[in-house]
């Protein structure tokens, strides 16, 4: 029984002090009320380089609380760097990251990670049920092994995602949308307010996609903040609040219906000549725009319903992983 | 020597029984913290750690003028280290992949030891002698006070494994998650590195730096056949290789000459090969036999096309047709007669005079069914839900 959230109305801009009804007393590492006015997540003056080449430069985003956030660009625009900067994976040669207040060490505990599924062997001997306890690991602590209460823990996140029955299942039997739902239980058992998801949707099949359509709004119902890489322009206005526009700058941040513009997306998958194959030129554009300010009229106009979003990148779900990282 | 004689040895032999000791305790550490270094593809980092310690093991000589274990023993654990720090930081500075970096310690650190050897072996010392059995291992240099360091560290190695088993594990399936879950993966890949390095040095003596890294690849590669928990890995890893361990020690240590650690690597050998060969699911024979009988199904339901689309050309379906006719329409493709007798046992074909066969109703329902799934597909009766299992 949850209440389905209403994209315009309060779940938009939520109170402060506002939480779902099971968002009470969750959340091991910040016992106290989180401050909801100020951004869940707050990234300032970032610039990550892998030796000389910039990956993100001189980057500022804050994502909201209690909003469901794409993160959106092209192949090689640092969208798995600045999430894996944010968690502390990667060392970003400047800048300033606040998580719900809190320097990334500490902060990084009221995080849920969500990694690419491709990052890990799934030939490794271990079993469904293992992989998402292992989401328990952090609040557990040294020397202390899961118990019963991880394991049932693990078997509801299992069954939030439809797959309680594949428990016992070795993990190397898995398709690949059956992986990416574990990888979505492990991050729900660890009951953290902020979800960090590098490419969910990600080549899996459509029962998945809902699956996780479904954890995605039970999330924001909560209020709970996830941020996710996201390919598939088409479906960035039905899945999402707020859209990042990134290619190693910030192009554009905010809620969708004012910032996925067909200008802000031809800016940031068109002027960038390094990046010219990830560019399938949109239907009507002479020519990819050379840079920001290109004169496209209309702005706002036709990007806020899903029908007329431009997608200059028809086939973008079927494209390999960014490189980045 | 027989076999019996061995066996009296490793339990009267007080030598035979010290060496298989301390073989046993070395080949479970070495096995059992491989399945780490196996599973995190790291295989090579044992080569390089092995190689690496030999100029330890010179310099520490040379150093204090005593030959006794401990004192050599922890010159390699500190040139093994050296070792393993100078990969990390090749790696760190990214110029150079992690292969590379390993073969380039490898060989640097070898090369260094093997020239400070051939010196030290030049010199007017007596003491010297025997230095190079930590090339290809000496089990019968190994000393009950020996056996007794390999036994105590090799409990704490055990111990420490239990305690941080959670951390291990996530180190070795996905260290970046378990770092943004907070926890700090640096030192716990030092710590687990640490171990793998002590195992490895505490082993040179028996095993000798060539070829020490095959007891730490060997068992776990071969546990990794028969099992899909990473707990039973690891014990099976430990069991296989103090089984190596001392089958190997015994056999050399009962001739005279032969180098304790090609015999106890063949050993492990022996074992990976018979476990990649024999082991249920993974194993090569149990593939080639999954194979054949995919094969034989497409097979049989060619044949059995081939019958139904001959019993259409007649009125009476039952009618019965040559064995040639349907060789010729299966490409001439041997094992027809094989396919027609599966179709038999089945019930979906029936035999009659003169090596002529007729299509059942039966035969033809699934015929028709083929037809619209496809051949080659799960038939109803054979239930292998087992494979694959993608329900979506």
């Amino acid at each position: 029984m949850k209440p389905e959230p209403t994209r315009e109305g309060d779940g938009r801009r939520p109170g402060p002090g506002r939480r779902g009804p099971e968002g009470r007393g969750r959340g091991d590492a910040s016992g106290e009320e989180i401050d909801r006015t100020s951004p869940a997540i707050e990234v300032n003056d970032l610039t990550v380089a892998y030796r000389e080449q910039p990956v993100l430069w001189d980057v500022d985003v804050a994502f909201r609380h209690g909003a469901l956030t794409a993160i959106v660009g092209p192949n090689g625009a640092g969208k798995t760097t600045l999430i894996q900067t944010i968690l502390g994976l990667v060392r970003p040669a400047a800048g300033r990251i606040r998580i719900l207040g809190q320097p990334v060490r500490e902060g990084r505990r009221s995080v849920a990670y969500v990694p690419q599924r491709g990052s890990v062997d799934w030939d490794f001997p271990t079993s469904v049920l293992d992989v998402v306890v292992m989401g328990t690991y952090g609040r557990l602590g040294w020397f202390r092994r899961p118990g019963r209460r991880e394991r049932e823990a693990a078997l509801e996140a299992l069954a939030k995602v439809g797959m309680e029955a594949f428990a016992e299942r070795q993990i190397r039997q898995l398709s690949g949308g059956q992986q990416q739902r574990v990888f979505l239980a492990r991050a729900l058992v660890q009951e953290a307010p902020i979800y960090l998801m590098d490419e969910p949707f990600q080549g899996v099949d459509a029962r998945t996609e809902r699956a996780i359509v479904e954890v995605l709004s039970d999330l924001r119902a909560r209020g709970d903040t996830v941020i996710a890489v996201h390919h598939a322009l088409q479906t960035v206005p039905e899945y999402f609040d707020d859209v990042v526009l990134l290619n190693v700058r910030r192009i554009a941040s905010g809620p969708v219906p004012q910032v996925f513009t067909e200008e802000n997306l031809r800016t940031c998958y068109g002027g960038r000549v390094p990046f010219l194959h990830a560019v399938a030129g949109p239907p009507g554009a002479g020519s990819p725009a050379p840079g920001a300010g290109s004169p496209v009229p209309g702005p706002g106009s036709s990007a806020s319903s899903s029908g007329a979003a431009p997608s200059p990148r028809p086939g973008a779900s079927a494209r390999p992983a960014d490189g980045s990282a | 020597m027989s076999l019996a004689e061995i066996l009296h040895g490793l339990l009267f032999d007080f030598t035979l029984r010290t060496v298989a000791l301390g073989a046993a305790v070395l080949g479970a550490l070495a096995g059992a913290l491989g399945c780490f270094a196996v599973l995190r593809r790291q295989s090579l980092l044992g080569d390089a750690i092995s190689h690496a310690a030999l100029p330890g093991i010179v310099l520490a000589f040379v150093l204090t003028g005593s030959r006794a274990t401990p004192v050599l023993v922890l010159g390699a654990g500190i040139a093994g280290w050296l070792g393993t720090l100078a990969v990390l930081a090749i790696v760190r500075g990214g110029r150079l992949p992690e292969d590379t970096a390993l073969g380039i310690v490898l060989s640097v650190f070898f090369g260094f030891g093997m020239v400070l050897l051939t010196w030290v072996q030049g010199r007017p010392d007596a003491r010297q002698a025997g230095l190079d059995t930590f090339l290809f291992g000496q089990a019968a240099t190994v000393l009950p006070a020996d056996v007794a360091l390999v036994a105590g560290v090799g409990s704490a190695a055990a111990l420490i494994t239990v305690l941080f088993w959670k951390e291990f594990k996530l180190l070795s399936f996905d260290p970046d998650y378990a770092r943004a879950l907070g926890l700090p993966m640096g030192r716990v890949d030092l710590l687990l590195t640490g171990l793998l390095v002590v195992a490895i040095v505490l082993g040179l003596q028996m095993v000798g730096v060539v070829l020490m890294s095959a007891m730490v690849v060997a068992p776990a590669a071969a546990a990794r056949q028969w099992t899909d928990s990473l707990r039973t890995m690891v014990l099976l890893a430990g069991v296989l290789g103090a089984t190596a361990g001392v089958t190997g020690a015994a056999l050399s240590a009962t001739a005279r000459g032969v180098p304790t650690g090609p015999t106890i690597v063949l050993v492990a050998s022996g074992i990976v090969v018979i476990s990649l060969l024999a082991a249920p699911r993974r194993g090569l024979v149990a593939e080639v036999m999954r194979a054949a009988r995919v094969r034989r199904r497409i097979r049989a339901d060619a044949v059995l096309l081939d019958l139904y689309a001959l019993s259409r050309q007649h009125a009476r379906s039952a009618h019965p047709h040559a064995l040639g006719t349907l060789q010729t329409m299966g490409g001439r493709e041997r094992g027809v007669t094989a396919s027609l007798r599966t179709l038999e046992a089945r019930g979906w074909a029936a035999p009659s005079a003169g090596e002529h066969w007729a299509i059942t109703e039966e035969g033809q329902l699934r015929a028709e069914h083929l037809l619209r799934t496809g051949v080659g597909g799960e038939d109803p009766e054979s239930v292998e839900g087992a494979e694959g299992g993608a329900e979506s």
